[in-house]
């Protein structure tokens, strides 16, 4: 039995070429954990028979020596993407027994690498929410624990599931979604690497539409060079989504040279916000100082629009989830409700969508549509589409002036407890993604990195800014950050 | 911008979500609580401002104007609640 707390996508890699160890067997293994994790609830389905066929296929190429980087990887996929004749349902009650009849890009092109999906991934509701308490399925529980308190966790979220699969090595690696951070708040949460890529490296076709001008997906896995591995194998041009960018896809594990000497990395003053523990701001600092140590320049830089990002966010996102999910109508798939003798079709949608929405996705579609409406377009939609230039400009001016990486951090706060959260107003929840949002709203990639532990034994992540399709710069400052930092904690077992 | 409980039960109706007359008055208060966070949107200068369109600034590709995908209307209907004759069915629309 291999130790799996061990194994990263790297080393199971270099092991399966070297013979130490069989696609089938690593599989088989995963399987057994994810059977025996069930109070986690991280998988929404399993597909242990696709799993072992596709074991199997990765076996026969590696033996024939023609295997990619990702063959033979067992991933665990987030319930948003589509994935052939498997239950997708975007963790929502209106896409009840949805099973596409297609691929999502991604997922063909990790499948055509040979990796091995072993199931669908829980996940907040149509990815609205930081704390996975959204699903339909019910809320994801962190393996992580606040020291011997048995209180369960949030792993954070959208990706509350991948984070949670990965940091229990319930699988090598999964996919994420990041809107407004999505990827980097749970992988910060549970001390895992969580990568979201410039709008338009990877494609958005066959991933449940949220909010189309920032959606993204991206790996979640152990270690940045594994982010390096699998990013590369989910990125490229897709002609059947028009805003995935023909750009070639560099070698990003070859980038990873750890030498940083020379680079500049802003620090910027308005991610210093009021309430932030001191524990973060210690660690931010820690960082930078890694950093420096390690050969780059720290500069103090500004970014004055910050302050207006979340609430840029909260209009542009609903308006755009409001019109991606008009076509939830009990008619082309999923649910449908019971309608009463003389009621209509009118009565059938609405009903239908009732039934079917959270509360947070009701709320955030009927916020859409009033931002979207007649007489307010121009005072909340358009005006959050300048605020949101502005934002872009700011990042613009400090790449401009020699910048190459921002350093944040990822998260206000560690994980909280579940049901924490459940009385205080939506906007609370929302400024989980303080740190994150902007990074969406300007296109930019972003990576969370674990740099170490609160005072009651909870990962914390920090956040590193690239430029656009800067991602291979900016792992490889990642992974200077992670040497220096030498993060190695892990959950103890307790499910 | 306060939202009252005539328009939160307009915009319930323009976003298609069913909501019980009780339930108004709070989904009233829930929505003014949001729009009152994005209010602090007015306090930025947008003056001269473009509204942004395109986060990453592109051509949109364009291809020859050909059928290119299609001749799966079985494949289109098998997640349908209702379908009948290679149609979605749907309750009666018109009398």
């Amino acid at each position: 039995m291999t130790d799996l707390s061990k194994l990263t996508i790297a080393s199971a890699r270099d092991a399966m070429r070297a013979g130490d160890i069989t696609a089938v067997e690593l599989t088989d293994q995963y399987l057994g954990a994810i059977e025996d994790s069930s109070a986690l609830n991280a998988y929404s389905t399993n597909t242990p028979e696709i799993a072992r066929t596709q074991a199997a296929a990765a076996d026969a190429r590696i033996t024939a020596g023609d295997a990619p980087d990702m063959c033979g990887i067992p991933l665990g996929i987030k319930d948003l993407f589509c994935t052939k004749g498997v239950q997708t349902q975007a963790a929502s009650h209106i896409l009840d027994g949805f099973k596409p009849e297609y691929e999502s890009t991604i997922t063909s092109q990790l499948f055509d690498a040979g990796a091995v999906m072993l199931g669908k991934l829980n996940m907040d509701e149509f990815a609205m929410g930081s704390s996975n308490e959204t699903s339909f399925y019910g809320p994801v529980v962190s393996p992580w624990r606040r020291g011997n308190d048995t209180a369960e966790l949030t792993p954070g979220g959208s990706s509350g599931g991948s984070a949670a699969a990965v940091s229990a090595d319930l699988c090598l690696g999964a996919t994420g979604t990041d809107t407004g951070g999505s990827i980097r708040q749970p992988a910060a949460f549970t001390g895992i690497v969580g990568v979201k890529p410039t709008y338009g490296r990877c494609s958005r076709w066959g991933v449940v539409a949220f909010a189309s001008s920032l959606d993204q997906a991206g790996p979640m896995v152990k270690t940045v060079r594994d982010s390096a591995i699998m990013l590369e194998a989910m990125a490229g041009h897709d002609p059947k989504d028009s805003t995935s960018a023909d750009i070639k896809v560099p070698n990003f594990e070859a980038a990873l040279t750890g030498d940083i000497r020379g680079k500049k990395i802003g620090i910027p003053k308005e991610y210093r916000i009021d309430g932030m523990p001191e524990e973060i701001e210690a660690l931010w600092h820690e960082g930078a100082e890694k950093l420096k140590a390690a050969g780059a320049e720290i500069v103090d830089i500004t970014l004055p629009h910050t302050k207006y990002a979340l609430p840029a966010y909260y209009v542009i996102a609903p308006a755009e989830a409001s019109s991606n999910l008009s076509r939830y109508d009990g008619v082309k798939y999923g649910h449908r409700a019971n309608i009463k003798a003389g009621e209509g079709i009118t009565e059938m949608y609405e009903r239908t969508r009732a039934e079917g929405f959270g509360d947070e996705v009701q709320r955030r579609v009927m916020i859409g549509a009033y931002v979207l409406s007649a007489g307010f377009y121009d005072a909340y939609y358009i005006r959050a589409q300048k605020v949101r230039t502005l934002i872009k400009q700011d990042f613009e001016k400090v790449f401009a002036d020699g910048i190459d990486q921002i350093l944040t951090p990822a998260t206000p706060s560690a994980a909280f407890g579940l049901g924490e959260m459940a009385d205080a107003d939506p906007i609370k929840m929302y400024l989980n993604d303080v740190f994150t949002v902007t990074v969406n709203l300007a296109g930019l990639p972003g990576v969370s990195v674990p740099a170490g532990l609160d005072s009651g034994g909870l990962p914390l992540g920090l956040q590193l800014i690239g430029q656009p399709w800067g991602e291979a710069d900016m792992l490889n400052t990642a992974y200077a950050l992670e040497q220096a930092s030498g993060f190695d904690a892990k959950p103890a077992r307790w499910w | 911008m306060s939202i009252d409980t005539e328009t939160a039960r307009k915009v319930a109706h323009l976003a298609r979500i069913e909501v019980e007359p009780e339930a108004l008055p709070p989904l009233a208060d829930a929505l003014s609580h949001i729009l009152a966070f994005m209010e602090q949107l007015n306090e930025v200068d947008i003056e001269g401002v473009e509204p942004m369109s395109s986060v990453t600034p592109m051509a949109l590709k364009q291809r020859k104007d050909e059928v290119t995908d299609g001749n799966y209307q079985e494949k289109i209907l098998a997640n349908a609640p209702d379908s009948r004759e290679g149609f979605f069915a749907v309750p009666k629309v018109v009398e």
